[in-house]
């Protein structure tokens, strides 16, 4: 689905060792030698290997993996905070390793926004100094500095706090700072190092979904860092999965979910909450058959009666979804002559997108005996959803 | 049956060093000299033409200004008893002799520190000489210094400069290594040069830590007073020094009690300077 999408970083054969023999450890590596035994033979360790995956321009990809997985170390070899040992990175055609002293700085204020872990916010500088700092590194004027700044503190809700002092913040806040000074300064690729993991689950929450609304609204390609599969979960576009420094699985979080490539993803996937990840396309089954608007009742009787239907969708030229009728209302309109099925339609059914999660469609079941129509923004009807398939779906994902 | 060993000529080596320094760069140690001298005389003179009673008020005023009215009245009291007890010109020029040796110790210590920090070679070469620095008996420095410099005032900074700059030097290498790396690496990842890094963040969170070791610095060049006064250095050490060769316990008290408590002026002075940096 996504092939046709912009490659935004394009990350191949990436491999980062930790010591003063790089060489002899990727020799051994390639000879087919693990992190462990190359550690007892060299001394070297080996933190990122063969690392092959591609950033997609607008999207949020998730690297997730436990500590040790190599997930920081990749992350800072993107902007080569950390010099990766071999590989290429490229962005905008540009191959960050290769790059001089230089092109290396411009390269980072041209494309790489970071926000960190623990903040990483400033102490004698206030929100709004922090805030600027990436605009000020790269020479922009004062005025327009503050402008900017004070703007990307609004986006995140921090108005009226420019003079504080991050010290005076609470720890959802100094993140916000930090993310505002990430947005202030408007690269490219939007880096996020553990953003949210210093915080507690409740402003955690939030944060991801300010994230979530604000990627929505700006695109902005953004790599974020977790070692949470719920977080990787439930905000990534796709999610690469690491283990030992090397990709163990790449895939939208319902592939990962449904298709894990392999024992340790599975393991790992056990203790998820399915039933909030997965999203009603993967529950959502082909419609049988439809009417057009301008058919008769008698023609909607005999399509529901062929494909064993009590109730079926009524569409217009463009198949975007009108309404339904079921089996009795057709036999009455037929009874009263009625001359399209228009006229005795229902709106009384539930209607969701693809990404709608699964938990939420119990509720609309319980009070709707329909079954949900799956649209997209066009009103296009896309699938349909019955209730027995919701079940499978979540029997057939708690078995993996 | 022992083997003798020849005795190694160390301090001949050294004394040709300092002998072929002293020939060879007398131009530059002269020069150097009749600079300090102007900057001590300027100084000095500045000091002496305002009337007593207005240092000490201005004096009074700084300490109120940057720490609080307790420390202003200590100033008053302590300033007024140095006074009375006639001690106030040499006072002064000790004063003097302090605030020129802390800051050509802090020109030549700043760079340096940045330096080394910034450099893990530097800092290895660098750290004995540190220790050499500060350990080797301040008495010592005195010898070259009179054959470079001339008997009195310059003579006594040299040697005070060299005793007191290491913890300068080591405060500010300190302050910058602790710099937290994830303020670093957040200079680093927005494309800070080395300068911008340097100025906007490692030196501003530096601060604290380097000033404390400018403290330690003032201390450290007041501690050379006495010895300073042994080569001709004017000021309150050469009151002691004249209370112990003619034997007087009480003047060299007066002048030792005046040294402390500008110690601890200058000392409270400096350390609010720091809080308030903080």
């Amino acid at each position: 689905m996504s092939d046709n999408r912009n490659v935004k970083i394009r990350v191949r054969n990436l491999s980062k060792v930790f010591g003063n023999q790089p060489k002899k450890a990727l020799e051994l590596r390639d000879q087919g030698l693990k992190r462990p035994e190359i550690l007892d033979k060299t001394g070297q360790t080996l933190g990122l290997s063969n690392i092959d995956f591609d950033v997609y321009e607008g999207e949020l990809l998730v690297i997730m993996g436990l500590s040790g997985s190599g997930k920081s170390t990749l992350i800072r070899c993107l902007n080569r905070l950390i010099d990766p040992t071999e590989g290429e990175i490229v962005i905008d055609g540009q191959n960050i390793p290769s790059l001089k002293e230089k092109e290396l700085l411009e390269c980072r204020r041209r494309h790489f926004s970071m926000v960190f872990q623990n903040f990483a916010l400033f102490p004698h500088r206030t929100v709004q100094q922090n805030a600027e700092f990436g605009l000020e590194i790269r020479g922009i004027d004062a005025a327009e500095r503050r402008e900017t700044a004070r703007n990307a503190l609004k986006q995140v809700g921090l108005e009226g706090w420019e003079d504080a002092y991050p010290r005076q913040l609470s720890g959802g806040m100094q993140q916000r700072v930090g993310l505002a000074r990430a947005l202030a300064n408007d690269a490219s690729v939007l880096l996020m190092d553990e953003a949210f993991s210093a915080l507690d689950p409740l402003i955690r929450g939030d944060m991801q979904q300010e994230l979530l609304q604000l990627q929505h609204r700006m695109k902005k390609t953004t790599v974020f860092i977790t070692h949470d599969l719920d977080e990787a979960l439930s905000i990534g576009d796709r999610i690469v999965l690491l283990k030992d420094g090397e990709v163990v699985q790449i895939g939208t979080p319902e592939e990962i979910l449904t298709k894990p490539a392999d024992d340790y993803v599975r393991r790992f996937i056990e203790g998820v909450d399915k039933s909030r990840i997965l999203s009603a396309e993967s529950a959502m089954r082909k419609v049988r058959s439809t009417v057009r608007d301008t058919d008769g009742p008698r023609t909607a009787l005999r399509k529901m009666r062929d494909h064993s239907l009590d109730s079926i969708y009524i569409l217009d030229r463009e198949r975007r979804l009108i309404g339904l009728i079921d089996a009795d209302a057709a036999s009455k309109a037929l009874e009263e002559g009625k001359e399209t099925v228009t006229e005795a339609m229902t709106q009384d059914f539930r209607k969701v997108t693809r990404e709608e999660p699964l938990h939420n469609l119990f509720a609309m079941f319980s009070e709707n005996r329909f079954p949900i129509a799956v649209v997209d923004d066009n009103q296009v009807l896309q699938g349909v959803v019955v209730k027995g398939a919701v079940l499978d779906e979540l029997a057939q994902a708690g078995e993996h | 049956m022992a083997i003798e060993f020849p005795r190694m000529p160390l301090g001949d080596w050294i004394e040709g060093g300092l002998n072929w320094l002293t020939s060879e760069y007398s131009a530059v140690t002269r020069g150097i000299s009749r600079l300090t001298q102007t900057g001590i005389d300027g100084l000095n003179d500045a000091l002496m033409w305002l009337p007593d009673w207005s240092l000490l008020v201005i004096i009074a005023a700084l300490c109120w200004w940057l720490a609080n009215v307790r420390l202003a009245i200590g100033a008053v009291a302590g300033l007024v008893l140095i006074l009375n007890l006639g001690l106030w010109d040499p006072m002064i020029e000790t004063l003097t002799l302090v605030v020129i040796a802390t800051l050509v110790a802090v020109v030549i210590a700043l760079p340096v520190g940045i330096a080394a920090a910034l450099s893990e070679r530097l800092y290895r070469a660098i750290m004995p000489v540190l220790d050499f620095m500060q350990t080797m008996p301040a008495f010592v420095y005195l010898i070259p210094a009179i054959p470079f410099f001339g008997i009195g005032s310059v003579s006594a900074i040299f040697a005070t400069v060299i005793f007191s700059m290491p913890p300068a030097i080591r405060f500010t290498t300190l302050g910058i290594r602790q710099v937290p790396t994830e303020l670093v690496e957040a200079a680093d990842a927005y494309g800070a040069t080395r300068g911008q890094k340097l100025f906007k963040v490692q030196l501003p969170l530096s601060l604290p830590t380097v000033m404390a070791g400018i403290n330690q610095t003032i201390m450290l060049a007041l501690s050379m007073v006495v010895i300073a006064a042994m080569i001709g250095a004017d000021g309150l050490g050469s009151e002691v020094w004249r209370a112990i060769q003619r034997l007087r316990p009480g003047d060299g008290f007066e002048a030792g009690i005046a040294v402390v408590i500008l110690a601890m002026l200058l000392d409270r002075l400096t350390q609010s300077l720091r809080k308030q940096k903080a």
